[in-house]
């Protein structure tokens, strides 16, 4: 036999070594933890970085004279000779009265390319809202084109050779000289969040692809939040355990590991091909990626209803509910914040997926805002990968811009999630 | 009048003393024969439940052989036995919660008034109406205990209006012993009393109902002697009213509530008859082991 003060001797050393144990995990698990932390700070920090530029946008301001020559062709005010005035040509003219020493054609061809096609635009706008303006002058702020918002934003420079730079020497002294004289400036982009997407960095927006967006999530919610839980009620209360059954789980888990392109395929072989659906719709969006997100639905429902505790059940059983009522009185409320964690989860997946999409067409250019299911519309993701792609240098901020947008969503969603968890779950 | 003949096992037969048949049935007249492993009366007059030769079993496992019990209206029938020898199994027969258990087979007669609780046109959810069940873990709905109590008439359509549910409510906790503690939290969650006002607050579920037979699985396992003796006072009065049948490992309780108590063990039923005469003087050596606490 040991006596007392060996074992305690013995004791001490392991506690020793397990202690040692001890703290050595701890440091692991702080170092993964900061490693995580490390590269999502990197990430936003790259995207913030590049992508907070989108948010402004760089505006000249022109005194506008409507000249009735320019703005109605015909000489008559009516609405129709006004929608086909040159009002382009307007805002060249306000441009140019700002550099009269600014002479031939090559030259005026520069200076001209300082200002965004959507200056016309804009005046046609002021102009069809208010047909008195014709003739008169005012003080109006008009988009400039994406290379004068790059050397703007520092990203077009002098340091850069001639040759190989957007824009010229002259053209950046203009750009200087009106800055100075506090005539060109960056203000709020709202267009960003207002257009649709173009081929125009300055006028390109993300309000199509968050359209698109929503309507391929709207579909994919309506349809996988009560297939996924209906599936995972029957499943778990009804269904007996039988060979069936467990293929079935088997495959639901498979299914939920499928690389989305195949998905992807899948909807444009089905929904396409077979039933006609147009192309680029959000409606065959919604459709793929409901495919897509319903294992996750029906995993995370089920789990949220094997957490309802069998006692609860036998309870409701036992004075007498039917197998239907216990689901709808007991098992579903329990679990229902836990099937809503799993759907915003799965929908924030949705939200993310770009591949599939590209498969069905919602790759598509599209300028006009959708505004239904079946309209064309691309997504935020395919957004991203389509200004990713792009060669204009402007389209790089937008990517990044599109990109922070595309988080914020996330965020939210998983915000939600996780504020459901907590106001929702019931403890017993 | 009915009595049966006891047909003893006969790796049995050896241990047994003298008193082969119990007190009661010296006065026997005519001759029935239904159970051939138990001794004592299984039966008795105008039986609310009658149970024949039921076998339960749990995929290949024989959980319950051959029981038959009778249980009489207006008394408390008191299951005991070793842990695992059947009680829950045959308890949960009695208003077929087995049902709910995959693996689970019943086989033999149970009738309800004469009605067979098996039958295809049995409807389970009346029959778990005419026989509550009460666990021995005290399992409220997460909701408030008004809910609670109130959620059993309310699906079987018992009050015409909220008032006659305030009542129904009010009396089922009178009855169960709880309103005086809760009359003033009525609204709160029923998951918050402590674990003996839990159970009285299910006993109150399950009296709400107005079933005919309250089964109930060790209820007191789970609390201190002053909730259980609360309990046990609760099953004495509710006596008066329905019949109930209790699982419990607690001899002492088992002859404090019971009027008849049934000796179950391996899944047979060894011995049943009067309480007092079980405590006193059983027929069974098996009986006598477990009650004087020579194993169990
Ligand atoms: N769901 C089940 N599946 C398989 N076997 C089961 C199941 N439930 C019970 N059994 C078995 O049936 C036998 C009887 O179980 P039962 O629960 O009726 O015993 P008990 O007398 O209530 O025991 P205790 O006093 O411990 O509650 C046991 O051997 C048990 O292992
Ligand atoms: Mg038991």
């Amino acid at each position: 036999m040991r006596s007392a003060q060996q074992t305690m001797a013995l004791v001490e050393r392991s506690i020793k070594r397990r202690r040692r144990a001890e703290s050595r995990f701890r440091w692991y698990g702080r170092l993964a933890v900061f490693l995580g932390i490390f590269f999502v700070v990197v990430l936003f920090a790259n995207i913030i970085g590049k992508g907070y530029g989108s948010f402004r946008q760089s505006y000249i301001r022109l005194e506008v004279g409507y000249d009735p020559a320019l703005v109605e062709p015909d000489g008559s005010a009516s609405a129709q000779s006004l929608a086909q005035g040159d009002y382009q040509a307007v805002a060249r003219a306000a441009l140019r009265a700002l550099f009269p020493e600014v002479e031939g054609r090559a030259n005026l061809k520069q200076l001209d390319a300082l200002l965004s096609d959507d200056a016309g635009y804009a005046l046609q706008k002021r102009v069809t809202n208010d047909p008195g303006l014709v003739g008169k002058t005012e003080s109006v702020w008009v988009l400039a084109r994406d290379n004068t918002d790059m050397a703007m934003k520092g990203r077009i420079t002098r340091a850069e050779n001639e040759e190989g730079r957007p824009l010229s020497d002259r053209q950046l002294d203009w750009i200087e000289a009106l800055k100075a004289k506090g005539l060109l400036e960056l203000r709020f982009n709202s267009g960003f969040f207002t257009n649709g997407d173009s081929r125009e960095p300055e006028q390109a927006g993300i309000r199509g692809a968050v359209a698109g967006s929503l309507f391929t999530l709207l579909i994919t919610l309506l349809l996988s939040f009560p297939i996924g839980v209906a599936a995972a009620i029957y499943l778990e209360e009804f269904a007996k355990r039988s060979r069936w059954t467990d293929l079935i789980e088997v495959n639901i888990n498979n299914l939920a590991a499928v690389p989305s392109i195949v998905f992807g395929l899948l909807g444009l072989a089905v929904f396409i091909n077979i039933f006609g659906l147009p192309r680029s719709a959000p409606l065959v969006g919604g459709l793929v990626l409901t495919l897509m997100t319903l294992p996750t639905i029906i995993i995370a429902s089920r789990a949220a209803i094997k957490a309802v505790p069998p006692s609860i059940r036998e309870a409701a059983l036992g004075i007498g509910a039917s197998s239907m009522q216990v689901v709808t009185h007991h098992v579903l409320p329990l679990a229902l914040p836990g099937m809503l964690t799993g759907t915003i989860i799965g929908m924030a997946r949705a939200l993310g997926e770009t591949a599939p999409l590209l498969m069905i067409g919602m790759v598509a250019f599209v300028v006009n805002v959708p505004g239904g299911f079946t309209d064309p519309a691309t997504a935020l993701p395919v957004q991203v990968y389509l200004w990713a792609d792009s060669p204009e240098r402007a389209f790089v901020e937008r990517t990044s811009g599109a990109i922070m947008v595309l988080l914020a969503f996330l965020l939210v969603m998983n915000g939600a999630a996780v504020f459901l968890r907590q106001r929702l779950e019931r403890r017993w | 009048m009915v009595i049966e003949i006891e047909t003893l096992r006969p790796d049995l037969s050896g241990n047994l003393g003298e008193p082969m048949t119990a007190p009661e049935s010296l006065t026997a007249t005519d001759k029935t024969t239904v159970a051939h492993k138990t001794a004592g009366r299984v039966s008795v007059d105008d039986p609310i439940m009658s149970a024949r030769q039921v076998n339960v079993y749990y995929g290949d496992k024989h959980a319950i052989k051959d029981v038959s019990l009778d249980i009489a209206r207006n008394e408390v029938v008191a299951m005991i036995g070793p842990s695992g020898c059947g009680k829950s199994t045959f308890l949960r027969c009695l208003n077929r919660m087995n049902d709910t258990i995959e693996n689970c087979r019943v086989a033999g007669d149970i009738t309800l008034d004469g009605q067979d609780i098996y039958d295809r046109k049995q409807d389970v959810v009346q029959l778990r109406a005419r026989v509550g069940i009460v666990f021995q873990k005290p399992n409220p709905f997460p909701k408030s205990i008004y809910e609670n109590v109130a959620y059993g008439p309310r699906i079987h359509g018992l009050a015409a209006d909220r008032v006659e549910l305030d009542e129904l409510v009010q009396t089922s906790l009178q009855r169960a012993g709880l309103w005086e503690e809760v009359k003033d939290r009525l609204n709160q969650p029923g998951t918050g009393l402590s674990g003996g006002q839990q159970q009285r607050l299910c006993i109150a579920r399950t009296i709400a109902v107005n079933p005919e037979v309250i089964l109930m699985d060790e209820p007191c396992s789970a609390l201190d002697p002053i909730a259980s003796a609360k309990i046990e006072d609760l099953i004495d009065e509710l006596r008066g009213n329905y019949a109930i049948v209790i699982v419990t490992h607690n001899m002492q309780q088992a002859a404090r509530v019971s009027q008849r108590t049934a000796y179950f063990h391996l899944g047979d039923l060894i011995e049943v008859g009067p309480t007092d005469r079980i405590f006193t003087n059983p027929l069974q050596r098996l009986t006598e082991d477990y009650i004087t606490g020579r194993f169990g």
